[in-house]
């Protein structure tokens, strides 16, 4: 019994840990894709995030300290990029761009602007590693209880129990308030939403900058907690696993906290499965594609049909029929 | 329909534009008080996807033909340059743009350029080329390695004398002959000086990703592992982040790290409580620099070392371990990993490089 307590509290934290930076994006994913518009630039909103986030940590660590600095650094590199997500609103509802082609842009763009602007700031390739990263804790009172305390809030990030809150706050507003609702008619079938009075062009804008806005954030998680730094690669993929999330979450704010989780599980077996008795007999290659592996095998018989929205990729024509 | 085309395009075009700004750059290191020596190679070198600035063996080699330049008083642009490659497409038609840009020795930074390293000076018999970290077959092509094992078993030493639980962790980026190389050294470094200390051996399969990194690390100094080496680029950044997570929170507890390629020591400090904690134990430093130079320099003097395979290792610098940390790393383990550098260089020792070489050295401990 202990055996297993002592792989869960080894494999769950690790787990967690890497899904919170999927959970946002995957959630601001969901907001976009729910609206109509494909956001194939979760990619490049999480590497604007990162950029952002260790800029500003770097520059604010000298005034603010290391409590306050990676979480105004945070929410800023959130805000900026719900800014900078707002372009690929521009091309997509403004002038009815291709949706993924523009989401392959702002996925250049992005590294692009990062990287120009890392040589202009401080003359080299990649930022010095910062000061202010996010520090993990025992939540006062939660982290005492029996078998769950160690395993879920001891030496735990207050950033993987935003990320799950967020998740319930973002399904109740998708789901439970007039604001959702207009969200997902305008996905769905935009002219029906239209002939009612919504506005269909400033809903997508909105969903979209909130992909910019969870992205951002998301990305800021990812790298003041796990890089330190930014270069070129120090988002390498995260974004398409998060866009993965939210079809394998079936667009579904708490389905693409559950897909987040478990790519989780699925990374953090593969990485730290040599390390525990019961797994270390299996040859590491198995570990290695066992994410892969289990993420088709989920897709195909446990998930079922993944319908998106019925508008999704359609740019909005007013009038056109 | 055209203003649609016209936004993308912009956006598009804006992107491409930007991203090969980024790998720009127009600091020039000009000696206007001085004659550029008469007998100077012109030297170039392509980096791989790290870039002159990736705090490793890129920002090394060009650190070296910059001290090459300055010593023989020769101009940015004019005598020597770099050209960095964002991504594997790029290693071909940079090595030609420096051919043809009259370059008389170019060196490709790190073996993935080897292919194209190869190939380009087969169509270019009477350039030179120079090859680090890999072996290139080729009449004009100089291949420059590092005697990794011999550096890896250095901090294997220290690592074993630092450990007080008796495990010590080693993360490699890919499970390839060249991190092998690391790994074997380092586990024969340790075993030496206690045949009785764990070693958990593990692989990112990445170079980059700094979030396996750091997941790797996390279960090792949770099974009682209090040193880790690394040998996985930026991957490591992440075995960086987890140990200065652990002192954060717990600065009683000891963890170490021992970073890679160049001195790490700036990436292990942190501030606890007003208190300054590093937990770079030390670092194998692979002076990548320094072979540059030497590779230079024997050109000039018209003994370009064609065809041949030079071996960098401890007698001439090309390896050592850093002591930057001198709280962590002590007068003890210092002179300790001194003896046995002596015994290595007197050949007293055959430091193991594969893994076959590595069972053998093993039973006869």
């Amino acid at each position: 019994m202990s055996a297993i307590i002592d792989v869960l509290q080894s494999i769950i934290p690790s787990a967690f840990l890497f899904a919170t930076p999927l959970i946002f994006t995957a959630l601001g994913g969901v907001f976009s894709e729910r609206s109509g518009i494909i956001n194939i630039g979760l990619e490049g909103l999480m590497i604007m995030g990162a950029f952002l986030g260790v800029v500003i940590n770097l520059e604010l660590y000298p005034i603010l300290g290391s409590t306050l600095t990676p979480w105004v650094s945070i929410i800023i590199a959130a805000i900026i990029g719900s800014l900078f997500a707002s372009l690929h609103a521009i091309a997509t509802v403004t002038f009815r761009a291709d949706q993924v082609v523009s989401g392959v842009a702002i996925n250049f763009l992005a590294l692009g602007i990062g990287l120009f602007m890392i040589k202009q700031l401080y003359g080299k390739g990649q930022t010095d590693m910062v000061q202010g990263m996010l520090r993990s804790t025992d939540i006062p009172i939660l982290s005492d209880i029996p078998l769950i305390g160690p395993i879920f809030f001891e030496n735990t990030y207050y950033t993987n129990w935003i990320a799950v809150i967020l998740a319930f706050v973002v399904w109740y507003i998708i789901f439970k308030t007039p604001f959702g609702l207009r969200l997902r008619s305008v996905g769905e079938h935009p002219f029906a939403a239209d002939s009612v009075g919504i506005n269909v062009n400033r809903m997508r804008y909105i969903a979209v900058m909130l992909s910019g806005f969870f992205g951002g954030a998301g990305g800021a998680i990812f790298a003041l907690t796990f890089a330190g730094n930014f270069y070129m690669g120090t988002i390498n993929g995260q974004g398409f696993i998060a866009l993965a999330a939210v079809v394998f979450g079936k667009w579904h704010p708490l389905g693409a906290l559950g897909a987040a989780v478990f790519f989780g599980v699925a990374q953090s077996l593969s990485v730290i499965g040599g390390g525990i008795p019961l797994l270390d007999s299996i040859p590491s290659v198995y570990l290695q594609i066992a994410p892969y592996v289990l993420t088709i095998l989920a897709l195909v018989g446990l998930v079922g049909r993944a319908d998106a929205p019925k508008a999704l990729g359609t740019p909005f024509v007013k009038g056109s029929r | 329909m055209n203003k649609r085309f016209a936004f993308l395009t912009i956006l598009l075009s804006l992107s491409l534009v930007l991203a090969a700004c980024g790998s720009g750059g127009s600091e020039s290191g000009s000696n206007q008080d001085c004659e550029p020596d008469s007998n100077f190679v012109k030297a170039g070198i392509v980096t791989d996807e790290g870039g002159v600035d990736d705090k490793s063996f890129n920002q090394s080699a060009w650190e070296g033909l910059q001290a090459y330049g300055d010593e023989h008083c020769l101009e940015k642009g004019e005598h020597f340059d770099y050209a960095q490659s964002n991504s594997d497409t790029e290693y071909d038609s940079n090595l030609t743009r420096l051919t043809q840009s009259d370059y008389e020795l170019v060196f490709g930074i790190g073996y993935k350029l080897t292919e194209a390293i190869e190939k380009v000076a087969e169509q270019n018999p009477d350039t030179k080329y120079a090859l680090v970290d890999e072996v290139a077959e080729g009449d004009n092509i100089a291949s420059i390695t590092f005697k990794e094992h011999q550096g890896s078993f250095l901090v294997g030493v220290a690592a074993a004398l630092k450990t007080e639980t008796g495990k010590v962790g080693f993360v490699g980026g890919m499970d390839s002959p060249l991190i092998n190389k690391f790994e074997v050294g380092y586990i024969a470094g340790v075993k030496s000086i206690d045949p009785s200390i764990e070693i958990d051996v593990r692989y990112a399969e990445t170079f980059s990703d700094a979030g396996k990194g750091r997941q790797i690390a996390n279960s090792m100094y949770n099974s009682d592992a209090d040193v880790i080496y690394h040998a996985a680029g930026g991957a490591g950044n992440g075995v960086f982040n987890e140990a200065k997570d652990i002192k954060n929170n717990n600065p009683d507890r000891d963890v170490w790290v021992i970073g890679v390629d160049r001195d790490q020591y700036e990436e292990g400090a942190l501030e606890v409580d007003d208190t300054e904690y590093n937990v770079t134990l030390t670092s194998m430093v692979k002076r990548v620099d320094i072979s540059v130079q030497d590779v230079i320099e024997r050109t000039m003097d018209g003994e370009f070392p064609a065809g041949e395979t030079l071996e960098y290792g401890l007698s001439d610098n090309g390896i050592s371990a850093a002591d930057t940390n001198e709280e962590a790393y002590t007068e003890d383990i210092k002179s300790e990993v001194e003896d046995w550098k002596e015994q290595i260089q007197n050949g007293d020792i055959d430091v193991p490089s594969t893994h076959d070489e590595l069972d053998e050295f093993l039973e006869n401990l």
